[in-house]
């Protein structure tokens, strides 16, 4: 009797645990949060970002399945549950922002306007206005996401599009060109009004380089300054493999996150960070031999991330319903590595960094995870067959957040309970 | 026992080893193939032939891997992939390497492996194919 009570109460929990975990659209949180799948099925959701009555918008990387490659969704009976979804647009990309009665969404090479009316309803959906034009689109890095500061200027990553900036892309054997030539309209960070319209590269100024690729990013108010989370090369063991071996490779070079002041450089083609070591080494397409370090004049990161995770979105809370403990930390998402290969991949999460007058301390942690959607302690080992990713992060009105997935388009909503 | 008869087992005797040859020779194009799978694509395709979205294709049930379009699939082999691929509905960005040192046999094991792993079962590819598709690639750039 004894022992089918111990059973009963054992598969009791299981049950529960199951359901409360299904609760939260399969995530795990810190006590206290918890989550729902506020959407699904919505097409690839890079960043997204939610009006002050909270109305939700994604940009989709490509037209979804209706043909529209920005939707806007509306949860009227509040139950963390979109139930009115409807979209347009036929520009795929990442960057959505919400500034004001505007809204703005970037194609892979362009910055358009939208306006909202007072039920955050756009109201010229066939007839935005273009900000900026001309941007490159060279299919690889080719992400151009968005920021403000709080002067209505808008920040770009324009990603370089090359791993190393090879003469001839990964390509084993090629040398890294010398200075390397994208570095001038790519590989960066370039300003622009946001006011005004149909501007193109002379309009705009580099405001940091030296950065491979960076999709996220967001303007810290508290320091009144910008932070980007940088993608770092690949395939050093693919390329090197008498400087690299397969386990070195899943751990180099770090994912970096950066406080970026106008003018700072990165040092991206010709060094890359090194979170073993806390150094900035040379790359081996520049003479680099694993050990040689680089240039002091390049920027040292503020964080430190494991290799290869892929930092799709940076979000500054400044929400006043999680604990005290998140206020004015910066939330990052990562949506999962692949160059981790042979070995299992990392990432599919969101990290937390929590700040300290204004300064990030080095020690992350896990906020959110499950994304991927694998049994307790599996890793993936395969990227494609990750259930979500997670992508875009924004903030609602009420203090909650909202993660987007880049794979079939899932938008979690997280919150705290008081 | 007759003439006939000998004649006869020495046929069926031969047929089965020829049998035995070509399956012991399609399975070893597949462990090549593999081994070249494993040190030249996997990172970029993944083990299980999956890619990674929106940056690298699958090889995994792709329409074109599993076509009969050989000539084009011989060239990305050899010259790599610096284009947007639009397979399957979906779009991929990435480069692809090239291979301009894999030899004649190498591509056709390469190709047999990968149009017949995971749910691929597409025809083995020869030796005599790739020169062919070689063939028709160079007359095509002319």
């Amino acid at each position: 009797m004894k022992k089918q009570i111990q059973i009963l109460s054992i598969s009791l929990f299981a049950f529960c645990s199951n359901v409360l975990a299904q609760n939260n659209a399969g995530l795990k949180l810190p006590e206290g949060f918890k989550a729902s799948l506020y959407a699904n099925n919505i097409g690839s959701a890079r960043h997204i970002a939610v009006t002050k009555s909270g109305v939700v918008f994604a940009k989709l990387n490509n037209p979804n399945k209706e043909g529209n490659s920005i939707v806007r969704l509306e949860d009227a009976n509040n139950d963390g549950v979109a139930e009115k979804i409807n979209g347009w647009a036929k520009f795929g990309g990442t960057g959505i922002y919400i500034k004001g009665n505007s809204l703005y969404a970037s194609s892979n090479e362009a910055i358009f306007k939208y306006d909202l009316n007072s039920k955050d309803e756009v109201l010229n959906p066939l007839t935005p206005v273009t900000i900026v034009s001309g941007l490159l689109d060279r299919r690889q890095h080719n992400s151009k996401s968005i920021t403000f500061d709080m002067a209505n200027n808008i920040y770009v990553n324009i990603g370089a599009y090359s791993n190393a900036c090879q003469e001839k892309d990964r390509m084993q054997g090629s040398q890294g060109m010398m200075p390397c030539p994208i570095l001038d309209s790519a590989g960066g960070i370039w300003k622009f009004d946001g006011s005004k319209q149909n501007q193109t590269y002379k309009d705009g100024k580099r405001y940091a380089t030296g950065l491979r690729n960076v999709i996220g990013l967001d303007w810290n108010t508290q320091t009144n300054q910008l932070f980007v989370a940088q993608h770092g090369r690949d395939q050093l063991n693919s390329f090197y493999p008498n400087l690299y071996t397969d386990a070195q490779n899943a751990e180099l070079p770090a994912e970096t996150f950066y406080a970026i002041n106008e003018g700072d450089n990165a040092g991206w083609p010709y060094v890359y960070y090194d979170p073993i070591q806390h150094k900035k080494i040379v790359s081996p397409e520049y003479g680099g031999d694993s050990k040689k370090e680089g240039a002091a004049e390049f920027k040292d990161p503020a964080v430190a991330f494991p290799a290869h995770m892929a930092p799709m979105g940076v979000l500054f809370y400044t929400g006043d319903q999680f604990p005290a403990k998140y206020k004015n930390g910066a939330f990052i998402s990562f949506h999962g590595s692949w160059n981790r290969s042979p070995l299992p991949q990392e990432g599919f999460f969101v990290a937390f960094v929590p700040f300290k007058d204004g300064k990030a301390t080095g020690d992350w942690e896990i906020f959110a995870n499950g994304f991927a959607g694998m049994e307790d302690g599996v890793k993936v080992t395969n990227t494609s067959k990750a259930k979500a990713r997670p992508c875009g992060l924004a903030l609602g009105p009420d203090g909650s957040i909202y993660v987007s997935d880049d794979t079939k388009g899932a938008i979690f909503k997280i919150s705290y309970n008081k | 026992m007759g003439n006939n008869k000998v004649k006869v087992f020495v046929n069926i005797g031969l047929f089965v080893s020829c049998l035995l040859s070509v399956h012991f020779v399609k399975a070893q194009n597949l462990v090549n193939g593999k081994k070249i799978f494993e040190t030249r694509c996997l990172v970029c395709h993944q083990s299980d032939g999956g890619g990674v979205p929106n940056m690298n294709p699958p090889l995994d049930g792709a329409s074109n891997v599993n076509g009969k379009d050989i000539a084009r699939l011989v060239k990305i082999i050899q010259n790599g992939y610096d284009e947007r691929v639009a397979l399957d509905g979906m779009y991929y960005n990435n480069a692809m390497t090239a291979n301009p040192d894999l030899k004649e046999d190498a591509i056709a094991d390469i190709l047999s492996f990968i149009r017949n792993s995971w749910s691929n079962k597409a025809g083995m590819v020869t030796v005599l194919q790739v020169k062919a598709a070689i063939a028709k690639n160079k007359a095509k750039k002319k």
